[in-house]
């Protein structure tokens, strides 16, 4: 019996069984284990750190939303408006981010060489280049591995990925590797569909096989099957999935978000953060604009973007939670200043801008510059290291914080990017 | 009442079968007796020279232990004839033995039972299993997971390579087939012209078959020039010039949709036309690029090693005093890929890949010198012998699977615990690698455990196991289709194998399937758990298996087919199952 696989943090046997009649029966929950629950739960809101990634999946052209260069040859059709940030405009299309400013600062002098999707997507997450004899971890591993101390009675996953794969968790191995879901929350297959007791002694063979195998020393993949096995019935078994039920939302607070599909990931990653969970990423895809960019972007991205972005920050502000949860907006790469023939802009990397909040982070602030035309970044280049490291220094993660790559070798915690000072003084 | 039930591990062998039914467990009690399929047996004819007579098997398994000499490692046992039968199955043709197949390879004494059962895993018996399985990994490496694309038919490309595979067209051929293929992709009613191999490039010629080129670099001949789309890589050779001027092959190519009725895409047709070149003059048909510095260059239709063709951009045709003028450039492009020594190291490193879990190079599809491969004289050697061989995947498949560095045990031993290729070393391929089965071969493996035979093989098999697939599916967003797949060791792939259909399915208990008629059979309640071992995992249960096997009775307090559904659930969720090993 003592072998089972790990029961949620500190219960027994019994207790372990009272949850599962919990699971099995909503209706009918065991009202002591409940409580305490609930009040794990309170615990949590009020003190963990979480970031909230929204991942723009494509390479949106920043210059139209956040670095608007009006009149220049290569300024696109939109106009800027002020914000509630002093000395900031953004795009018109934005007007609800424009209230939101002041909790947000822009990095306008960002900088990159990887313009390809696949490799851009892999930098921007991890902070490093593709290399073939190493995966790095992306943010959401590196986040919840690090702050999953502070969350310990967690039964959920400590990174969850909504409607995009994210990128995976590399040399961390699977114990940190995104929990992927819709945007509506569902998760598959969650139903066990037999009574507690006898999933119970189904676990207790499986455990005889699994030990078995891997007490015969073939490699560590056996061992991480293990492993994920115990996350699964962790959260097949837990209150917390409650979390993920984003339909059950008061109507009005879902349509305040809107009723996108990124609407509804962000209300979802607000619910989770509130949960407990460290790190939500949301997926926003579609952003690969290589014709047609101002009509797409003024009638359907821009809006579902700015109803989502600016409801997550108000709600945030408004629960109290913007102070310990980062927010960070990018994609893989911008889109090139010239229009091309399509009307549509291209793969562009040399200067682009990303937007972060809440947390530790100054807010309303806007950090660099790029040339009139859009096509340079005029003061110093920051890279996705740099936005890294600031995010974490948000955070409070200290950045003397090192791995080890599965091959022994050190690995610095965000590639050893640096702070950017002007978001933090 | 519950005693008398228990399993004991002590059976009766030689028991004979009351029960006439003509089910695959006939055989099989005359065999649980005699054989210790458990111990590290060494399978007969396995011996450290053994090449079964193959020169290229010699050859392969000499350069392997040269590189073991050299890092000092010392290679693991051999593996059990279970986990070598379980294996080669596996990775031939896409599932697991079943349970006749693996008692008649186990029972067998011939030295040449290896090398025979290859050769049955390849010929005529399984020639449905095996078009099946390589159409499953060629699906997926030429169209990718995404089964929404309305510019591919799945069904069409899928029709094209069981067919390939069936007939195992040479490997050259296939390329240009699929490199060179006009007409429409879709295999309808009323549609002329039909050719599935379309498909390859059907959904990749927007903006200029920009994704064309790249996968036909990338999967043909191991070149990574995506990046060089925009600009010279920064870490290796590659150069801007060389993917327009690789590009400059595909812009008489046309990808053009065609309706039928409604607004919807009926199917897709590829055609050759006239490229007249930017700037009109067809006789010299150019492209340009942009330069980082916006500085534009004019591109000729110019290979990856400098080989320059006909700059026309007229496809081929007669003149009507008899001159023929033109050149077709997929064509000259698929000439050149034939008698390019790439594109045999590309499909040579791709399948060892496939058979050893690693290829010489990481990923197996980059071959640039940036990317030195771990075994250099091995893979060179390999794509010489395949050409030799005129191109035949069967042959080379044999070669690799009846290699030792194959059939050894994927037990890591003191003297190779170092050599782990997943933390970023090169392999040296001094025990077998494990990994997780794909998706495709865990549901054939699946109804194999479970005999629904009758649920394998055709079109409409597919279908189904392409909608159960979707599941684990995750597109990115970008005008590329790149795509993911969360059946990868992850949390949802355990919730499906606790609680999905499918294994709801494979461990149901009504009438007249696998666990019923385990159940009613007449062996004693051991056999019965080893049938289900053997059958999953080809092997037998440990006394400790036993035991816990036991306390499931116990627990279910005499219900035998209740047990047996609880041991066969955690069988199939175990990591043994699987983890390919």
């Amino acid at each position: 019996m003592s072998s089972m696989f790990d029961l949620p943090t500190g219960m027994n046997r019994r207790h372990f069984m009272s949850h599962l009649a919990g699971a099995a029966a909503m209706a009918a929950p065991a009202a002591a284990f409940t409580n305490t629950l609930l009040a794990n739960a309170t615990d949590l809101k009020k003190r963990h750190k979480a970031a909230i990634l929204l991942w723009m999946g494509g390479g949106p052209s920043t210059m139209d939303i956040w670095d608007l260069k009006p009149g220049a040859p290569t300024g696109g059709q939109f106009k800027q408006i002020s914000t509630s940030a002093d000395g900031i405009a953004i795009c018109e299309h934005m007007p609800l981010m424009a209230k939101q400013m002041h909790h947000m600062s822009i990095v306008r002098s960002m900088s990159t060489r990887e313009a390809d999707h696949m490799r851009g997507r892999y930098y921007m997450h991890t902070g490093y280049v593709p290399n073939p004899n190493v995966e790095h971890p992306g943010y959401g591993s590196v986040i919840a591995h690090e702050l999953a101390e502070q969350v310990s009675d967690l039964e959920i996953p400590p990174f969850v990925s909504v409607g995009s794969g994210s990128v995976g968790p590399g040399f961390l191995g699977m114990t940190w590797a995104p929990f992927v879901v819709d945007s509506n929350g569902n998760v598959r297959n969650l139903d066990m569909g037999i009574d507690p007791t006898r999933l119970d002694q189904r676990l207790r063979m499986l455990e005889t096989i699994e030990n078995k195998f891997i007490g015969e020393k073939r490699g560590g993949s056996a061992e991480d099957h293990k492993k994920v096995i115990d996350k699964t019935v962790k959260l097949m078994t837990s209150k917390q999935m409650e979390a993920f039920k984003v339909m059950k939302e008061p109507k009005d607070v879902q349509e305040k978000y809107g009723t996108t599909g990124f609407g509804r990931g962000c209300l979802l990653a607000r619910r989770l953060v509130e949960a407990g969970v460290p790190f939500v990423e949301v997926d926003l895809g579609g952003w690969d604009m290589h014709a047609d960019i101002f009509p797409t972007l003024a009638d359907r991205k821009l809006p579902e973007l700015d109803k989502a972005m600016g409801a997550l920050v108000s709600d945030l502000a408004d629960r109290g939670m913007l102070d310990d949860t980062a927010i960070i907006w990018m994609g893989e790469f911008s889109r090139t200043p010239n229009i091309n023939g399509g009307g549509g802009r291209d793969h562009w990397a040399r200067s682009w801008s990303v937007v972060v909040g809440g947390a530790g982070f100054k807010r309303g602030v806007v950090v660099g510059e790029t040339s009139s035309d859009g096509k340079e970044v005029v003061t110093e280049p920051y890279s996705s290291q740099d936005v890294m490291a600031s995010v974490l220094k948000s955070l409070g993660i200290s950045l003397e914080t090192t791995f080890t790559a599965k091959n022994g070798r050190p690995m610095k915690i965000a590639n050893s990017g640096k702070v950017i000072k002007e978001l933090f003084t | 009442m519950i005693s008398g039930l228990m399993w004991t591990s002590k059976t009766s062998p030689r028991e004979p079968s009351a029960c006439a039914w003509p089910w695959r467990l006939a055989a099989w009690l005359t065999l649980l007796g005699g054989m210790t399929l458990t111990a590290g047996v060494q399978a007969a004819g396995s011996a450290e020279d053994e090449h079964f007579g193959v020169p290229q098997v010699k050859f392969i398994n000499e350069q392997i232990a040269a590189g073991w000499a050299d890092g000092g490692l010392k290679p693991s046992d051999q593996a059990t004839d279970g986990e070598w039968c379980r294996r080669v199955y596996l990775d031939v043709i896409g599932r697991i033995p079943t349970l006749a197949e693996l008692k008649a390879f186990v029972a067998d004494s011939s030295p040449t039972k290896r090398p025979e059962l290859v050769g049955r895993l390849l010929g005529e018996d399984f020639v449905d299993d095996y078009a099946r399985h390589w159409t499953d990994v060629w699906t997926t490496v030429l169209i990718g997971r995404d089964v929404e694309n309305e510019m591919v038919s799945r069904p069409g490309m899928r029709q094209y390579l069981r067919r390939s595979f069936s007939k195992n067209i040479p490997y050259d051929r296939f390329m240009e087939e699929l490199v060179t293929a006009t007409g429409a992709n879709a295999n309808r009613k009323n549609v002329d012209g039909f050719n599935g191999a379309a498909n390859f490039l059907s959904g990749k010629m927007e903006e200029n078959g920009i994704q064309a080129t790249a996968k036909t670099a990338q999967i043909f001949l191991g070149l990574q020039v995506q990046c060089t789309q925009c600009h010279n890589h920064p870490f290796n050779k590659g150069k801007q010039n060389q993917f327009w001027e690789l590009n400059a092959f595909f812009r008489q190519v046309r990808s053009l949709r065609r309706f039928d009725g409604t607004r919807d895409i009926q199917w897709i047709e590829l055609v050759d036309e006239d490229f007249a070149g930017e700037s009109g003059n067809a006789e010299e048909a150019e492209l340009y690029y942009e330069l980082r510095n916006g500085l534009m260059k004019v591109a000729y239709p110019v290979f990856v090693d400098g080989t320059e063709i006909s700059r026309t951009g007229y496809v081929p045709r007669t003149l009507e005093g008899g001159e023929k003028i033109g050149a077709h450039r997929r064509q000259e492009l698929a000439d050149l890929m034939k008698a390019s020594p790439l594109m045999p190291k590309a499909i040579v490193n791709r399948m060892w890949g496939h058979f050893l879990g690693y290829g010489f190079t990481r990923p197996v599809d980059d071959l640039g010198d940036h990317n030195p491969p771990s075994h250099p004289e091995l893979l060179d050697g390999l794509a010489e012998r395949f050409r030799e061989q005129s191109f035949d995947l069967k042959e080379l498949i044999r070669w690799i699977v009846l290699s030792r560095p194959y059939a050894l045990s994927s037990k890591a031993s003191k003297g190779n615990q170092r050599d782990d290729p997943s933390l970023g070393e090169k392999p040296k391929f001094t025990h077998f690698y494990l990994r997780q089965m794909r998706a495709e071969d865990l549901y054939e493996s699946l109804l194999t455990a479970t005999e629904a035979d009758e649920a394998r093989g055709g079109e409409e098999a597919a279908k189904k196991k392409d909608e159960w697939l979707s599941q684990f599916i995750i597109a990115f967003g970008t005008d590329e289709g790149d795509d993911s797949t969360t059946f990868n060791g992850s949390i949802p792939q355990v919730l499906m194998m606790f609680n999905g259909d499918l294994i709801k399915q494979a461990t149901n208990t009504g009438k007249g399937g696998f666990l019923d008629r385990v159940a009613k059979s007449d062996m004693k309640n051991a056999a019965k758990i080893t049938t289900l071992y053997q059958s999953a995992l080809a092997r037998s249960p440990s006394a400790k298996e036993i035991s816990a096997a036991n306390d499931m009775l116990v627990a279910r307090k005499g219900d035998a087919i209740g047990a047996l559904q609880d041991i066969w659930w955690a069988i199939l969720n175990s990591n043994e199952f699987i983890i390919n090993h």
